[in-house]
């Protein structure tokens, strides 16, 4: 294997938890919803799926036990925000606050437990192309999801009939209420979808990127995802393209270091985030691109008229 | 005048341990606080051992209480201040960042007796405690020396302090005592716990060619992508033998028990003193677990230089050392100083990296 392609394996492995949980982020704001739990939701996902692959001894029933702990631990956001109409910010800040102390509560039964690692799978014909064979072709399941993913979400949202709706109650949700629309029944699911990607981002993280269980394993990767979903102006091929961006600017900063570029590394450190301010500045710089896309009632409470 | 400063003293002393007399029917309160998690399998669970030897110690006096995960920085000085408020009489900060936020701290209280871990400045109430991890890191440098077959290892590297710089420099120097031409590849993380990006750096490192890889940052991570490429590795601050039990050579292991003992008791005889200590594997708050994975003969030559270092017949740091742009450091025979190594801002020679300026 050349470094070329090793380089672009560890992108993808860095890249693939971002552009997962940006994606459940996005769905969840299309629909006027902000959740700024997602750090949080993802540890969550991370520690259940870490535990349900050391309990069954499988990694695949893991990315389940990811998906699963990660949108139950959302259903406590829809509960109250959607339900008691507590704050949006207040409560997701809460949220990844609590998911923090709870899974380093719930994981410490398995700290230093050796990791079960959710291993490649090889599409025959395919992999034997070369450099994009090894590369793309040779992957784990997360990744052709988090693919499958950002291609089914943007069909979903543009081309469908409830993608429609879910655009609408994000746009205005009075308007789509008058419509007859259940807006409450929209959210708690497209949170609880926000949930489940950033429970499968988690268990990308515990089953793939460190196969091992250690507590704050997330490091601020939530915050990032909540950042991508801004940079790609709620749009998932911009999300792609952003998450991928952002991945590759951190692994090719170590490189960089490894080949003894005398850049400074704080400075090379701070690249992946001094892009995405960049970006943001470009973006909001044409004031009618960012404004299209944004979400009308994003983080506005709705209490239906009874 | 000096017969009154002793007056003073002994009142002064008098009064300290009747305070801790009293205080000892309700219990001294010690505190730790950690940088990491107490479970990090690193330099936190390092400190978190020694608390627990301090609790087993003195478990009818002394209860102890801890802060993890307190980031460096403005966070610090308040998670330090809440400690000295709470009743702590005496408070470890466990993290090189902690430094000035446990002077400013211990400025307010007084009464409190503060230790600071790796730092360099003192107080009255304020005793700084470290480890001569160089010694640790030159023998896994004879290691690698003898086991790299590119001659190359890659070093994780947290932030540029002379603590990292100095366990860089003896990895480097024990390297090329067994290898004239080793050459070392460093990549700093800037951060001291990011298990995806430490896993990252050790990749990086090893698509780019060294063959051997160690670290100064807390978690598993490295040990873990080693174990994966089969590729062989040293553990940090804890044995990592569990992440990687094909692969670890060896691991630095602070032992910091021992002297959180002494210092609580210390503490309790109102003996307690502003020092400075760093003591090494003599003293046996370093250690090392044990060599695995290789040859006997780099094994015993291993073993043997741990028994020089511990007899004081080594200095790991002896001339001739070039600094890394080939001017002198030491002449031949000569043994660097403390003062020296705490403040190490420079490489010596065959670091193949730019030091990031401090």
């Amino acid at each position: 294997m050349s470094i070329f392609e090793a380089i672009l394996l560890t992108v993808i492995t860095a890249s693939t938890p971002l552009v997962i949980a940006a994606l459940g982020e996005l769905v969840t704001e299309r629909s006027g919803v902000l959740n700024l739990g997602v750090e949080g939701m993802m540890i969550i996902g991370a520690v259940g799926a870490f535990a349900a692959a050391q309990l069954t001894g499988s990694a695949y029933i893991g990315i389940v036990g990811g998906i699963v702990s990660g949108a139950l631990f959302s259903l406590l956001f829809a509960f109250l925000t959607l339900t008691l109409v507590t704050n949006q910010v207040a409560t997701g800040l809460a949220l990844t606050i609590l998911g923090l102390g709870a899974s380093g509560m719930l994981g410490e039964a398995f700290v230093g437990a050796p990791g079960i690692r959710l291993l490649p799978i090889e599409i025959p014909v395919l992999s034997a192309i070369p450099y994009v064979g090894t590369v793309l072709f040779k992957q784990d399941l997360i990744f052709y999801l988090s693919i499958l993913l950002v291609v089914g979400v943007n069909w979903f949202l543009f081309r469908s009939r409830t993608g429609l709706k879910i655009r609408a109650i994000g746009d205005n949700h009075a308007s789509a209420h008058a419509l007859g629309i259940n807006v409450i029944r929209m959210r708690y699911l497209a949170v609880m979808f926000g949930g489940a990607c950033a429970g499968l981002a988690g268990a990308q993280l515990s089953l793939i990127y460190t196969p091992q269980w250690t507590e704050n394993m997330s490091s601020g990767r939530g915050w990032i995802a909540l950042a991508l979903v801004v940079f790609s102006s709620w749009r998932p091929w911009r999300l792609l393209a952003g998450g991928y961006l952002f991945g590759a600017v951190t692994i090719l900063q170590l490189h960089a270091q490894a080949f003894g570029i005398g850049i400074p590394s704080q400075f090379l450190s701070m690249l992946p985030y001094a892009a995405t301010v960049v970006v943001l500045i470009m973006i909001s710089h044409n004031r009618r691109t960012t404004m299209i896309n944004t979400p009308a009632s994003l983080g506005k409470a709705f209490v239906p008229d009874r | 005048m000096k017969k009154l400063a002793l007056a003073l003293a002994a009142t002064a002393a008098l009064v300290l341990s009747i305070g801790s007399a009293a205080e000892a029917a309700e219990k001294t309160k010690v505190c730790f606080v950690y940088v990491g998690t107490r479970t990090d399998g690193g330099w936190t669970q390092a400190h978190e051992n020694g608390r627990l030897q301090v609790e087993k110690e003195f478990a009818d006096k002394v209860e102890t209480s801890f802060l993890e995960s307190v980031p460096e920085g403005p966070d610090a000085e308040r998670a330090i201040e809440r400690m000295a408020r709470s009743g702590c009489s005496l408070i470890f900060t466990t993290s090189f960042g902690y430094m000035d936020a446990t002077v400013a701290v211990a400025k307010k209280f007084p009464k409190v007796k503060f230790e600071h871990a790796t730092g360099f400045k003192a107080a009255d109430n304020v005793a700084t405690y470290n480890s001569r991890f160089y010694e640790g890191r030159y023998i896994s440098g004879i290691i690698a020396g003898k086991l790299s077959k590119t001659g190359t290892a890659g070093y994780i590297a947290s932030f540029p302090i002379p603590e990292v710089v100095m366990g860089i420099n003896a990895f480097e120097t024990g390297a090329k005592s067994v290898n004239p031409n080793f050459k070392m590849k460093v990549i700093w993380v800037n951060t001291w716990f990011d298990p995806g990006k430490e896993a990252d750096a050790a990749k990086a490192l090893l698509d780019q060619g060294v063959d051997i890889l160690t670290q100064h940052t807390d978690t598993t991570a490295p040990m873990q992508v080693a174990e994966q490429r089969g590729v062989k590795a040293f553990g940090q601050a804890s044995d990592m033998i569990k992440a990687g039990p094909n692969v670890q050579l060896t691991a630095i292991i602070d032992t910091w028990g021992n002297y959180y003992v002494k210092r609580v008791q210390a503490l309790l005889d109102g003996t307690w003193k502003s020092e400075q200590s760093w003591d090494g594997l003599k003293d046996g708050i370093l250690t090392m677990a044990p060599y695995t994975n290789m040859p006997d003969d780099v094994k015993k030559l291993a073993e043997e230089t741990e028994a020089k270092i511990k007899s004081g017949e080594l200095h790991p740091f002896t001339g001739p050392i070039n600094k890394q742009d080939g001017t002198p450091w030491l002449k031949a025979g000569e043994k660097a100083d403390d003062g020296t190594l705490l403040g190490m801002n420079f490489y010596v020679e065959g670091v193949d990296d730019k030091l990031p300026a401090q």
